[in-house]
């Protein structure tokens, strides 16, 4: 392979994917056959995660390496046309493929936070950092870091923030993983966790980098079929035009009509008075614990031997029996049964407006909504632009000019994702306000009853008042169905269904891949090789880093299958992380000479810093953990959620920079040197910073 | 390496196309985005306009500020001789 030229390497991986694909959806469409012949559909499940993981670990085995230069950077000769492919598919996560139309579904406008947030962050990839790091030319972002800020304690602080933020990611990764195996296979939660973790490490453990990106380009594929064919499918069936991202406008004013109607419906309105109802006696209950516990059983009590006493009929005694029967048998249990009932106050309030922006009872909730929302864009902006898993891949492109092309190419593969998951969102939710909402409950479409068998927290449909008609108030959905279930709520064969976790799968194994794959590099290249042994031969850097990804790997399952109480704070914390400890760096490294050694190095202490107190003494969850005792109402401050933590982290970490670099004297001639280098793509007489 | 006044003109010629191209990526962003309920909610083919600009047409922006960036400065490497595999 060494002696092909660039363009004959590039032709022949557009061969080799050509046929790749076309073998795909052929092998769709002989599973479709079988499925008419009556192939079961667990045989199904089985075939397309066996197909699949089997197809990524030949593709791993395939492109197995010990050569430095292959196994950090793919040998720097992917084209951006793949090393776009690659970096999207690295890009989208479970999350993105599963989680992202749910969000949407459930909080319309405000979803469009992540939408805008994860595709804009990629202007600030192509502006201000990937051709500067492509012609750097090492393989890490703590390489960077080390060689412009003066040395190791720089590129100490870099190999820290790489992980912390890195491993919070992955970690939600191998969950998603866990989760999906599971509903293919039907395995137990902890088992699917390491039968993913054996499809992840298949391919980074045999060759690094370069396996990765091949297999990316390939999981790209698969994913990106699946998201599109239910959703083009849902199009057809509802405005039959099979470009939904074209016409779901039309839906969504039906949406809005619709939504108008169900506000002000005097049904709906029942169900919801119902709720607040529960919600409110709960709340008093809990508030008279624990003698409201013995009060509300005795009078359950009570009512059961009135009803015996006066002879009521049978079908009444049986229902008060086992209202008791039902009613929690400790003080414990009854505080844990009530604060669910408190919960259902949120089923009270009427429905969303989809195409709201910044819904709000006051003039200042909209306010506030409005700054989150910002807010929020802007920490996943920021946050894309540093995480060291995505900007470690323009390191792969053969130039800089490449490096360039090859953000264009990545956005344009996310793209493709991020404009339809808004359309399957709204086509979705018309689905159920009109097909589901209305409709006797004994007339429900089947997806409704196979998936609330699956999981209630999925979904579940109870007649609250009832009537026997479905209202939307007593529909709960969990965000994740809304991928899930399109296939079934479309009318598609169930291989469509077993299409779509797989393609979640390819989603999450590969973002997996990619960040196991910089915590290893960070620990093995940037640890050991560049601060403890600086003579250790390359044979020597590649197995270490090989034994620490499996390593790194077994840790982030184990934390995985204790299901973390907050998985989707754990990701957004993540960029937050991200964000805050390496952007400014990064951007003044470039773009102004005079940052010096202790302004970064104090700025990203300072940026990530303050990112991390604010997380801990806002977030509920870190509250508990770290025994926060300052009220919420002292410690939040301007209204601003503890997801968009950097918004404070990122500003701080610029100010800290600027600041202390113009207390500290001017870089060294050598820094500034390299500075010019990293500016031009070529320099006549240029120094050489290439990694070898 | 030392630079002449045509390296600083390339220079300065990139950091001017970034920082515009900066500025329509932050007024597609966030100057619609801010006022997606006073200006920006009329009706564009079904949508308000704030909530297609938040679904689509921002994404379509960015892709274009990308690939605008990439040709512009791939033919100023080659107009001031700084492109990789010149002398």
């Amino acid at each position: 392979m060494a002696t092909q030229t660039q363009s004959q390497f590039n032709a022949m991986l557009k061969k080799v994917y050509g046929w790749y694909t076309g073998g795909f959806l052929i092998f769709i469409v002989v599973l479709a056959i079988l499925e008419q012949f009556g192939l079961p559909r667990n045989w199904i499940g089985y075939i397309f995660l066996l197909a699949t993981v089997g197809l990524y670990a030949g593709i791993g085995i395939m492109s197995r390496t010990a050569d430095v230069a292959e196994y950090y950077v793919a040998g720097r000769r992917v084209p951006a046309l793949f090393n776009g492919m690659a970096t999207g598919a690295d890009w989208m996560s479970a999350a993105s493929f599963i989680g992202m139309a749910g969000t949407l579904y459930l909080t319309g406008y405000g979803g469009l936070a992540f939408i805008m947030g994860w595709t804009g962050g990629y202007v600030l990839v192509a502006l201000l950092i990937a051709p500067y790091l492509r012609k750097f030319g090492q393989f890490t972002i703590p390489d960077f870091l080390g060689a412009r800020y003066g040395g190791n304690t720089a590129r100490f602080v870099g190999i820290c923030c790489a992980i912390l933020c890195s491993f919070t990611y992955v970690v939600a990764q191998i969950y998603g993983v866990g989760l999906i195996t599971t509903r293919l296979t039907g395995v137990a939660f902890e088992l699917g966790i390491f039968l993913g973790l054996g499809g992840i490490l298949v391919c980074s453990f045999l060759g690094g980098m370069r396996a990765v990106t091949w297999t990316q380009v390939a999981q790209y594929i698969v994913l990106i079929v699946a998201y599109m064919i239910p959703v083009v499918w849902l199009s057809v069936k509802h405005t039959g035009f099979p470009i939904p991202q074209l016409v779901y406008g039309q839906v969504l004013q039906k949406v809005t009509e619709r939504e108008n109607q169900l506000i002000e419906d005097p049904k709906e309105k029942e169900v919801r008075a119902i709720f607040a109802a529960r919600a409110k006696a709960a709340q008093e209950n809990l508030k008279g614990l624990p003698g409201s516990f013995e009060a509300e059983r005795g009078k359950l009590i009570k009512a059961l031997e009135d009803l015996k006493g006066t002879g009521a009929p049978a079908s009444e005694i049986a229902a008060a029996q086992s209202a008791l029967d039902k009613f929690p048998k400790s003080v414990d249990e009854a505080r844990a049964f009530w604060t669910r009932e408190a919960g259902l106050a949120a089923r009270a309030n009427p429905p969303l407006r989809h195409a709201e922006a910044f819904p709000g009872a006051t003039e200042k909730a909209r306010e506030v909504s409005r700054k989150n929302f910002l807010a929020l864009i802007f920490c996943l902006m920021v946050g894309t632009a540093a995480l060291p898993h995505i900007l470690m891949r323009y390191y792969t492109t053969p130039s800089v000019k490449e490096a360039r092309d090859s953000v264009a190419w990545t956005l344009f593969f996310i793209f493709l994702l991020y404009f339809t998951a808004p359309a399957l969102a709204v086509l979705a939710k018309f689905d159920v306000y009109t097909l589901v909402v209305g409709t006797e409950f004994a007339k429900l479409p089947a997806w409704v009853a196979s998936w609330s068998k699956v999981d209630p927290a999925l979904l579940s449909v109870v007649d609250v008042n009832r009537d026997g008609i479905v209202q939307l108030a007593e529909i709960s959905i969990g965000g994740d169905i809304v991928v899930l279930a399109t296939p079934e709520i479309a009318g598609l064969p169930y291989v469509i269904s077993g299409l779509v976790a797989a393609g979640g799968l390819a989603a999450a194994l590969s973002t997996a891949d990619g960040l196991l794959l910089t915590i290893a590099n960070a620990l093995s290249h940037d640890l050991y090789y560049k601060m403890i042994d600086p003579h250790a031969s390359t044979q020597r850097r590649v197995t270490l880093s090989k034994i620490l990804l499996l390593v790194v790997a077994l840790a982030a399952a184990y934390v995985a299958s204790q299901k973390p109480a907050d998985i989707l704070f754990l990701v957004s914390a993540a960029f937050s992380f991200a964000a805050a400890a390496f952007f400014p760096a990064l951007v003044l490294g470039v773009f102004w000479k005079r940052a010096t050694k202790w302004g970064a190095i104090l700025g990203m202490l300072a940026g990530i810093g303050i990112t991390v107190y604010y997380m801990v003494m806002t977030q509920p969850w870190l509250r508990r953990v770290f025994d926060v005792k300052t009220p919420l109402a002292d410690a939040i401050w301007w209204d601003i959620q503890p997801i968009s933590a950097a918004i404070f982290g990122v500003p701080l970490g610029f100010a800290v920079i600027i600041v202390v670099s113009l207390l500290t004297p001017a870089p060294s001639r050598d820094v500034q040197e390299l500075v010019d280098h990293v500016r031009y793509p070529h320099l006549r007489g240029d120094i050489d910073t290439t990694g070898t | 390496m030392e630079l002449t006044a045509r390296h600083r003109e390339y220079w300065q010629k990139n950091v001017r196309l970034t920082i515009v191209l900066l500025a329509i990526w932050f007024a597609v962003t966030y100057v619609i985005g801010f006022f997606a309920r006073e200006i920006f909610s009329f009706n564009f083919f079904g949508w308000p306009f704030a909530f297609w600009v938040g679904a689509q047409g921002a994404l379509v922006v960015y892709v274009l500020i990308i690939w605008f960036y990439a040709r512009y400065m791939n033919r100023l490497d080659q107009e001031y001789g700084v492109a990789e595999g010149e002398d």
